[in-house]
């Protein structure tokens, strides 16, 4: 594809329009923009805290267009996914979602994603950076299996919040409150296919829209004719940040560095430092990483993700954690952390040595108050649960707020 | 037998109780409506709206107790709420922006020197904040009895003073005794923006922007903070009665009672020592303490016998400032209302609307107050929580909480009747719609609670919504009483955790976290009270 610098000299430089972005270019009206995966998309529409109370109190959207889409279709489908990521996928039914990992053969993480089972041998596969090239290199021994890269042909809008279900009830589509978790429905909006999941990356209860780009506008304006009573507003990037540290949710480039794109010796990660060992299926035949990975099993990984209480209020953004209060023992780093608003509590996602879990641990922080540069220790203390939990993110039906 | 008897499961009582409970402590709260929370509570008086019926924002309830006991797992969460726009007594409008920036241009729009003034007025207002919440979470020393205690809080104190720097020590003093007016007269001189800013000064108290000692009112209703941003106010969701469900909650999680239906009589004294109390059915409870969170007033005068009192403490409760100053008129409506002059953009227009008027509608409102009158042009402080909250209300369709300063406890022409009551919801209607042309169409129900029905439904003494002034006279050790600043009163075994007693009104839960660390002192059990944590300010 050649581009057209004739006109605009500069159209190398900009990012492009996501199908939302005639709606989402008027609602920003903090013009606070950045870019993913080569699409213009916004770090916040207003107010970052304002966008993440959308969410915990009310509904939000979320344009996750840019979010690579791979169909996989054909006999071998199954077989060759299967080859690559750490799950069974043949436990994921007809119509359900499964949220999976795949490694290198020295089971370091390259992506997270899901896997939609839109069909016997029909899969859809999405994850937050092009893996086309890894896929490709994933057919090898697979005859019966052709891959589609639908990125550009498919639009798709997190819906998300305590209110999101009313507002698809209210936008038409019948029994959509009927739908489990991972759930996938198929609906006809106004003559086109609307796929519906109840999937998200909130860890409250939502729903995900995926729907051709040139009808994009139309669920568009649909979705938020139905939610004005609700108080619908779109939510950027930061706003998801916050959401998906209280849900636990790992994020590349702060929990992991992608395998393929990491230059220095096991500074990306593996499954079981990210504590996601319930993502890894011994039970199946080989599958990439494997060997590796029961080594690592047998033999205990580096380090654990933890989630961390953190006393103050004090974000350990960058913090080391150390052993003891001194802080001249380091057992480990912290990946992400905030001050959670819905919580209340100074949460954090750390990278700890395994053998240190079990004992006292303290944060260094960093902080700043006009100009000047302070420091303190601060106690941690783990938690073994997600910080945020509602039971309506599980409930089914889902409730009405 | 019990150990602590808390009447009156207001939120500060519910505070009190849990922590007295999470000590293991046997407690039971004994509360004499049907229902819990006192003035922080959720009632649904038409089908498909639940009002807030008194108490309506939250900025003062502290993190450390909301975390330290766990209220957000207990159902507990407060939604900062945005855009404030303040109505002229004509055409004028004065929108509070989100953003910084807008804010200084619509501010600008106004009085381009006010715009300028305001970055002055927000860097004091929040050292002065910052200071007195550091008083918060903590007993005030008692400055005549000097114990060892009370000298390290006063030299904590003297510490804190002289850390802001010789020239604001003189400055922060002044704040207690000027008003509302002088205080704003150093930085502002658009008259719509002084009366917008005033507006603090006034809510909930008998005084006038022109009155001394309302410029510290109007330092206690921005010292709050909703997740450290101070100033910033919540709305707790499914309403204030969240919060006192929430507390509620800790309170049984440790394994304390709640009783409702349970009015107390009396207080039982024997031997100059609190020994528990007579039900309004009959029924005696006795326990190893009692703690009271009714208002100063209402505990000595009318749930305690004078003849247990020692001398000059019934005098003193007779005197104790608790006037009535503020009504209530919450209205369930059947859409969003309309304002003119207000954009409709969703981030200002329902947020709050604050019909300020000018310094000299609200010092005339408050001439009527003190002829025992209502004005006919009241300052009426609206929100919608309804459109922040999706649980309150159905979708499209909203419920408005009006808080008018000023309604007098007892009027010039005779006791409130119904039909007076009434007549004062039309004249916060009449002034409402005045500015939203179809506002009286939108109508589904209304409530309107003057002081007389505060104090018949809640049991605050007038209906003052702070259990008692907050003047100098009547603050930091020397609320309720001089020499009963530290939860104890002239009764053994006997105290006090409601907002009479340091620091005062608003939903803060600190009077009652307070009283909780001096009964556990008395009583040798370990302090679980926290203290606010300074690094965070």
């Amino acid at each position: 594809m050649t581009l057209d610098t004739t006109l605009d000299p500069l159209a190398g430089e900009r990012p492009k329009p996501s199908p939302f972005h005639p709606r989402l270019e008027a609602l920003n009206v903090r013009e606070a923009w950045s870019a993913w995966n080569g699409y213009k998309f916004a770090e916040y529409y207003y107010d970052v805290e304002y966008e993440y109370f959308c969410v915990r109190n009310r509904v939000a959207t979320y344009d996750i267009s840019p979010m690579q889409k791979y169909e996989i279709k054909g006999p071998d489908a199954e077989a060759m996914l299967n080859r690559m990521v750490t799950r069974d996928v043949a436990k994921i039914g007809l119509n359900r979602v499964g949220y999976t990992l795949w490694c290198t053969d020295e089971g370091r993480l390259i992506d997270d994603g899901t896997i939609f089972r839109l069909g016997a041998d029909r899969f859809m596969l999405t994850c937050g950076s092009p893996c086309g090239a890894w896929l490709a290199k994933s057919v090898f021994g697979f005859d019966d299996i052709t891959i589609t890269d639908q990125s550009d042909e498919l639009a798709a809008l997190a819906v998300q919040g305590p209110t999101s279900c009313a507002v698809l009830k209210g936008m038409g589509l019948a029994d959509v409150e009927t739908a489990r978790p991972f759930d996938i429905r198929h609906f006809d909006f106004r003559g086109a296919s609307l796929m519906v999941s109840r999937t998200g990356f909130t860890g409250d209860l939502g729903y995900e829209l995926w729907v051709s780009p040139e009808h994009a506008l139309e669920l568009w304006d649909a979705l938020y004719d139905a939610g004005e009573a609700y108080g619908i507003q779109p939510y950027g990037e930061a706003a998801t940040n916050m959401a998906r540290l209280e849900a636990g949710f790992i994020m590349p480039a702060m929990e992991f560095n992608e395998a393929l794109k990491t230059v220095r010796f096991e500074h990306d990660q593996t499954p079981f430092e990210l504590s996601l060992d319930w993502l890894v299926d011994f039970r199946k035949p080989h599958f990439s990483g494997r060997c590796a990975l029961a080594k690592e099993k047998r033999e205990g990984p580096k380090y654990r993700l933890t989630r961390l209480d953190i006393e103050g209020n004090r974000p350990a953004e960058g913090s080391h954690i150390y052993r003891n209060r001194r802080c001249t023992k380091q057992i480990g780093y912290v990946t992400s952390a905030m001050w959670s608003p819905a919580v209340k509590a100074n949460i954090a996602l750390a990278m700890i040595e395994p053998r240190f879990l079990n004992g006292a641990m303290w944060a260094e922080i960093y902080y700043e108050e006009e100009l000047r540069h302070y420091n303190r220790v601060a106690r941690c203390t783990s938690r073994n649960k997600p910080f945020w939990t509602p039971a309506r993110a599980r409930a089914t039906p889902a409730p009405d707020f | 037998m019990l150990d602590a008897i808390v009447i009156g499961a207001g939120h500060n009582g519910l505070t009190n109780a849990a922590y007295l409970a999470k000590a293991g402590l046997k407690v039971v709260v004994l509360e004499k409506n049907d229902y819990i929370g006192g003035a922080a509570v959720s009632r649904e008086l038409h089908e498909g709206f639940t009002y807030s019926n008194c108490s309506y924002m939250c900025s003062m309830m502290r993190q450390a107790i909301h975390r330290d006991l766990n209220l957000s797992r207990h159902g507990l969460i407060l939604v900062p709420y945005l855009g404030t726009v303040n109505f002229g007594d004509g055409d004028e409008r004065l929108i509070s922006y989100h953003d910084e920036t807008a804010a200084y241009l619509e501010l600008k729009r106004h009085s381009p020197h006010d715009a300028d003034a305001m970055h002055r007025f927000q860097a004091d207002l929040t050292r002065y904040s910052q200071l007195i919440r550091k008083t918060l979470l903590r007993t005030p020393p008692d400055p005549a009895r000097l114990r060892p205690r009370d000298i390290s809080e006063l030299l904590f104190l003297a510490k804190q003073f002289r850390s802001m720097g010789e020239q604001q020590i003189y400055e922060y003093i002044r704040f207690f005794t000027m008003s509302a007016a002088e205080f704003l007269e150093d930085y502002f001189e658009n008259d719509l923006i002084k009366a917008a800013m005033a507006t603090p000064g006034i809510i909930g108290t008998a005084l006038g922007v022109y009155s001394p000692g309302s410029a510290y009112i109007l330092l206690h209703h921005v010292m709050g903070d909703v997740d450290g941003n101070i100033g910033a106010w919540g709305l707790a969701r499914g309403g204030m009665g969240a919060i006192s469900e929430a507390i509620a909650g800790a309170v049984r999680e440790h394994g304390g009672e709640i009783r409702t239906e349970a009015g107390v009589r009396q207080v039982l004294v024997k031997n100059r020592r609190a020994t528990g109390v007579v039900l309004d059915n009959g029924d005696e409870l006795s326990a190893r303490i009692v703690v009271s969170n009714l208002d100063a007033k209402r505990t000595f005068t009318r749930i305690m016998d004078a003849g247990d009192l020692p001398d000059g403490i019934r005098e003193k409760a007779d005197n104790f400032k608790i006037r009535g100053s503020s009504g209530k008129v919450n209205i369930a409506l059947s859409a969003l209302p309309k304002f003119t002059g207000v954009p409709d953009n969703p981030y200002v227009n329902r947020g709050g609307q604050a019909f300020s008027g000018s310094m000299e509608t609200l010092e005339r409102a408050y001439d009527c107050w003190k002829r025992g009158r209502w004005s006919d042009d009241p300052f009426v402080e609206s929100v919608i929580p309804s459109a922040w909250d999706p649980t309150v209300a159905p979708p499209g369709q909203h419920w408005m909480s009006n808080f008018i300063q000023y309604c007098p406890p007892q009027l010039a022409d005779g006791p409130w009747t119904p039909e007076k009551r009434d007549r004062f919801g039309q004249t916060v209607i009449d002034k409402i719609a005045r500015y939203s042309p179809g506002f009286k169409d939108l109508i589904v129900h209304m409530e309107v609670r003057t002081p007389h029905e505060i104090e018949q439904e809640i049991g605050l003494t007038e209906g003052n919504i702070f259990q008692g002034e907050l003047t100098l006279d009547q603050l930091f050790f020397n609320r309720p009483f001089p020499g009963y600043g530290q939860y104890r009163m002239p009764v053994r075994n006997l105290y006090m955790c409601g907002s009479s007693t340091h620091p005062g009104g608003g939903v803060s839960a600190t009077c009652g976290a307070n009283a909780a660390r001096e009964i556990l002192m008395d009583l040798r059990r370990p302090n679980s009270v926290p203290e606010d944590d300074f690094f965070d300010e």
